[in-house]
């Protein structure tokens, strides 16, 4: 909690909800949310640091403990990429699915952490605003999104070619005729926005009213003992329930991926 | 809500761990995966050719078990056979042999007799001799009667 300032909700959830900036520009936009990229790549190298060592040591005999667990995982992902993806998914598509579901779930699990008491923890690392959930930043699932969907163009180019994106465009999906060509275009151009748009969003959406839920129920438990016990209580609910929340939102925003890369490969 | 410089940041952590999971955590594991499948799918192929195999030996031991059979029957039969046979023909040599030692007998025995009648015969002359010669006394000459004597013999 905020120290030195009176403590007022709406303090409180500013406090929780404001990031560490620091500036690398005059215009506002050269911003950076310095716990955001902090996190995130922290959580990736642990990650992916974890899944490097345990694959190193791989072993095409009987797997320990650990391998299988990694394999798991992995034959998770790419089972799920077999069925939707129809080409060499091991170049490119299935790796990269491993990767956003990993990544993403690992930043969402950071929503688990007992919020007030990471912040204690923060502030006694001289970090007074400190966000620990980098998919509650617009920034990481637009970031993430909008990759996926630069991914998906280039793909669009690279298998059909840019003729054929381009004829794709214009021509599908209503037909061939000149005088469906606006109206091809305007639907696929709602598309192409629409995309990005609902997959940072629904991400973002969820783990961030997850977290304005935690908050909530933090601030209930700070009015008496009645609002202790019960936020308590609901705190752990949310929580457990959260945990389904948390894979959920990976697992959909890692199939989205795949489901938008495999149609880039697919011609109508 | 504001978009600023953290999303590419964000973008370019991402391009960086995409990198690295395509480079380095999906290949090496896949190979062991794959590799592993592989040798399941050995080992699989090598049970069963085994079960194949031993479901053939057993065919192969169960016909070597019933020929070995028949000709251990056969075998025996034709053993059989020749027992009969030799039985057979030691009867028929004992026969032979048998007639032949009693073809022998016979001759010897008649043989015997003959020799027996002989030396009777012999005897009686000399019996009669004696007798006509005490009987006559000095009358007699073995010598100048030998040819009376002689035919008296055979007469007996």
């Amino acid at each position: 909690m905020a120290s030195g300032t009176e403590l007022t909700p709406t303090s409180y959830m500013d406090h929780h909800l404001t990031n560490l900036t620091s500036s690398l520009g005059e215009d506002p936009f050269w911003t950076l949310h310095v716990d955001t990229l902090v996190m995130s790549v922290l959580l990736g190298i642990l990650t992916f640091g974890f899944l490097w060592v345990v694959v190193r040591g791989a072993t095409s005999g009987v797997p320990g403990k650990r391998q299988a667990f990694v394999e798991l995982a992995i034959e998770f992902i790419d089972d799920q990429v077999k069925s939707t993806f129809h080409g060499d998914r091991h170049a490119f598509v299935a790796p990269a699915a491993l990767t956003v579901f990993v990544w993403v779930l690992m930043m969402n699990t950071m929503d688990l952490l007992p919020i007030d008491i990471m912040a204690k923890v923060y502030e006694l690392l001289g970090l007074h605003n400190w966000r620990s959930v980098p998919t509650t930043d617009v920034n990481t699932t637009f970031a993430l999104a909008l990759s996926v969907w630069l991914l998906m163009i280039f793909f669009n180019v690279k298998v059909k070619g840019l003729g054929g994106w381009i004829h794709e465009l214009v021509c599908t999906p209503f037909g061939k005729n000149p005088l469906l060509w606006p109206v091809n275009i305007l639907f696929n151009l709602v598309e192409y926005v629409s995309k990005p748009l609902s997959h940072s969003l629904r991400l973002y959406g969820n783990i961030y009213a997850g977290e304005i839920i935690f908050l909530l129920i933090g601030m209930w438990a700070a009015t008496g003992l009645a609002g202790t016990v019960f936020g308590t209580l609901l705190g752990a609910g949310w929580a457990i329930f959260h945990i389904l929340i948390v894979t959920l939102q990976a697992f959909i925003f890692m199939m989205l991926t795949v489901v938008y890369l495999s149609m880039a490969h697919e011609s109508h | 809500m504001n978009i600023n410089f953290t999303l590419i940041s964000q973008a370019m952590a991402f391009a960086i761990f995409i990198w690295f999971t395509v480079k380095f955590v999906w290949p090496p594991l896949m190979r062991a995966i794959e590799n592993r499948q592989k040798t399941i799918a050995e080992g699989l192929a090598a049970g069963e050719r085994g079960k194949r195999e031993l479901e053939l030996a057993s065919h192969r031991s169960a016909d070597a078990v019933r020929e070995a059979k028949e000709r251990a029957t056969d075998i025996i039969a034709q053993a059989e056979r020749r027992a009969a046979e030799i039985v057979e023909e030691a009867k028929v040599a004992a026969k032979d042999e048998g007639s032949r030692i009693l073809v022998g007998a016979k001759a010897e025995v008649e043989q015997e007799v003959f020799r027996a009648r002989e030396t009777l015969r012999q005897h009686v002359a000399d019996l009669a001799l004696a007798g006509a010669t005490k009987i006559l006394r000095r009358e007699v000459d073995a010598k100048a009667h030998a040819d009376l004597l002689a035919s008296i013999k055979s007469e007996l």
